[in-house]
């Protein structure tokens, strides 16, 4: 018989009961909670006379609807201007004091995005499965976790049975073997692979991320390469344990209590495919060819080396697709073949959970540091992943770094990741973004999203246009 | 969770590969703590000419006329056909939401985003993957015959065209059951408390850890 994946092992460590029909009940250890998605979870609890079934097992903290600009933040919810907003960010507070649920509040230290939150809390830990309701939520499977998305029927299912309704998913594995060259950060490999499976790709798979590559990068870099699975399609992205999920791991704050730790490792060590797994669909790599990427359209595939120009939808023999190259061009205000390195930029935005760690901000900063946001630049943001992120960053003279620079150094928050605070493009704005998705509207209404590494938006802000982040 | 049998009705097409959750059901309507309500908000940024905010009168506001579900031809439609990875990026459930509240209750596609096609079973949509090339000849159909409908029994798994051909689709049989059923998934889990506690028992053994409160 065949050796098992890593995906394998995880769901079968949690399969509770499996229904006639194949799908099973999965048993939740960890639900994340934001203001977005629970209230109608809530109220659906409410309605059926329902108490949590583990309310400990949830932790819930305010992210996307946060204000993050600092003079509007310090007087916490009650000063969110936006009525609509506020009233969510409220709902969420009564509903985690009505049912019990650990809440880190809005000015709480350890507040932030869901998805950075929860790693560096320790909260989220190898071997657990994870849900959010939030697709990014496959950002925890960096730590050899089962994490994916909900919807908000599912986020009640699970407060209600601290279960799930699944059909498990395929096996798929992306190798990237090699190593890459400087310059080159998780985020390039991650788009790389969805602009070489595409963003249904992954569809239907689990993925397992392995390889070189994806071995030498940190566990923030592998969170990095997680979040955007749900980009490739696949509900959850995941990697093998190691001694640096092991390490990350120690010392947290809800890391297992020293009694449990070295039974704890002893599990996490098993997770991990066996050498004679068999995945369903297997994806290699080179990670030596891979270059700094830059998103041209509307869809994490529409992806480029920075090197190449925008392409040209008459070169696509494919007719749906050649419509959809076309429309995203005419959206994002380009023209076939202009280099990428001739597209200026009107904002900047470093921030989201993908690239809001301390080591995107790190790396962010080395670009900024001794060098000035250009002058077509309307605005450069760098929004921290969460309070203790910001605070780290402040220890190692970060913001001193942006903000000379002429960055805007704020609170940490989802941002203009999304746009449902005030942070925002307008109409026709371009924007160099590290965060995940550039569908139309995403960042404002009409604005122009371009994704990227923290590197390579830190180079585009000091340039005022997108330029090879290895040539400044 | 309304029931789902058999319906006719309208088919209006939405011709583009990989429309996104935000397409359907932009950010600023997510602000809500309600499930209702989200119907002409349904996607907005392409159905009206001015930028929409929550709790406007979407009536009085500008349509966009060549958008195609504010033809007149359109009017009513319950059945959405799409094309590939309907429904990518967020897991927000307020897509489906919206989409029902328009009064949609099926969506034909070659295939969907995952969560997307979960989410809307739990809504009482039914969607519906059926391939390429029968996918392109409904759109085909659809473009020639005003007031184009289709016929959608579940209990049958089949679609029946106005000129009486039957397409057969499938869906899994819990989903389903569920769906003919109008079944909540949380009182059919409940029914299993039993096994929820084992499974817990057994883990708190194993894995300790995983039920400390930091
Ligand atoms: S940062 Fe962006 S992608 Fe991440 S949880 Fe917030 S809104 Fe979602």
């Amino acid at each position: 018989m065949a050796g098992k994946t890593l995906y394998d092992k995880l769901w079968e460590q949690h399969v509770v009961r499996t229904q006639e029909d194949g799908t099973c009940l999965l048993y939740i250890d960890r639900q994340l909670i934001h203001e977005v998605t629970s209230p109608q979870a809530f109220e659906g609890l409410r309605l059926a006379g329902r108490r949590p079934w583990r309310a400990t097992a949830n932790l819930a903290t305010p992210d996307h609807n946060v204000p993050t600009n600092p003079e509007d933040r310090h007087g916490g919810v009650e000063a969110i201007h936006d009525p609509v907003s506020r009233l969510q960010v409220q709902t969420l507070d009564r509903n985690c004091e009505e049912f019990a649920i650990p809440e880190f509040h809005i000015n709480d230290p350890r507040q932030g995005i869901v998805h950075v939150v929860g790693p560096e809390e320790g909260v989220t830990l190898p071997g657990m499965t994870v849900v959010c309701g939030d697709s990014h939520t496959s950002t925890h499977g960096a730590l050899g976790a089962l994490a994916h998305g909900i919807g908000t029927s599912e986020v009640e299912h699970v407060l209600a049975t601290q279960c799930l309704i699944q059909a498990k998913s395929k096996n798929m594995r992306v190798r990237v073997e090699g190593r890459v060259g400087p310059g080159v950060t998780a985020k390039d490999i991650v788009l790389a692979i969805i602009g070489e499976i595409g963003t249904a790709g992954g569809t239907g798979y689990a993925i397992e991320f392995a390889g070189q590559a994806i071995r030498d990068l940190s566990i923030e870099g592998r969170m990095t390469v997680c979040n955007m699975a749900i980009e490739a399609g696949a509900r959850a992205g995941m990697v093998a344990v190691d001694e640096k999920t092991i390490d990350y791991v120690k010392g947290r704050p809800f890391a297992p209590k020293p009694e449990h730790w070295e039974r704890a490792v002893a599990a996490w060590r098993e997770l991990h495919s066996d050498d004679d797994a068999v995945f369903d669909r297997e994806v290699v790599i080179d990670a030596a060819g891979i270059q700094p990427q830059v998103t041209w359209g509307t869809s994490p595939e529409m992806v480029v080396p920075v090197g190449a120009r925008v392409p040209d939808p008459a070169a696509e023999v494919d007719p749906v697709k050649a419509e959809g190259m076309r429309r995203a061009l005419d959206y994002m205000g380009l023209a076939a073949g202009t280099p990428i390195t001739e597209i200026s930029v009107d904002k900047v935005f470093i921030g989201s959970c993908t690239n809001s760690r301390i080591e995107d901000l790190r790396a962010a900063a080395a670009v900024a540091k001794g060098r000035k946001v250009a002058g077509n630049v309307k605005q450069a943001l760098v929004v921290p992943g969460s309070g203790l992120v910001k605070r780290q960053a402040e220890e190692e003279g970060l913001d001193r770094v942006f903000i000379e620079a002429g960055f805007e150094w704020r609170e940490p928050g989802c941002s203009m990741c999304l746009a449902m605070n005030a942070d925002r493009l307008e109409p026709g704005e371009r924007c160099a973004s590290t965060s995940n998705r550039n569908f139309e509207g995403r960042q404002g209404a009409g604005g122009r999203t371009h994704l990227v590494s923290p590197a390579m938006a830190a180079a585009a802000a000091v340039s005022g246009r997108f330029v090879d982040v290895r040539e400044l | 969770m309304e029931k789902f049998e058999k319906i006719t009705g309208i088919v209006a097409p939405m011709d583009r590969a990989n429309v996104d959750t935000d397409a359907i059901i932009p950010k600023q309507f997510l602000k809500s703590i309600q499930r209702s309500g989200f119907g002409p908000n349904l996607f907005d940024e392409w159905r009206y000419l001015d930028v929409g905010e929550p709790g406007q009168d979407c009536s009085q506001r500008p349509l966009n006329p060549d958008f195609v579900l504010n033809q007149p031809r359109y009017q009513g439609a319950s059945i959405l056909l799409a094309r590939e990875n309907f429904g990518c990026g967020s897991s927000r459930e307020h897509a489906p939401w919206a989409l029902l509240d328009d009064g949609f209750r099926v969506i034909i596609a070659p295939s969907f985003a995952d969560i997307f096609y979960n989410n809307c079973f739990k809504n009482s949509i039914l969607p519906i993957v059926l391939d390429e090339e029968t996918v392109d000849r409904l759109f085909r159909e659809v473009a020639a015959t005003e007031g184009y409908e289709l016929t959608v029994d579940l209990p049958a798994q089949t679609i029946t065209t106005p000129g009486g051909e039957e397409i057969p689709f499938e869906v899994d049989e819990f989903r389903k059951y569920c769906l003919l059923n109008g079944l909540d998934d949380i009182g059919l889990t409940l029914q299993h408390v039993d096994d929820i506690r084992a499974y817990e028992e057994r883990r708190k053994q194993e894995a300790p850890w995983l039920f400390e409160t930091g």
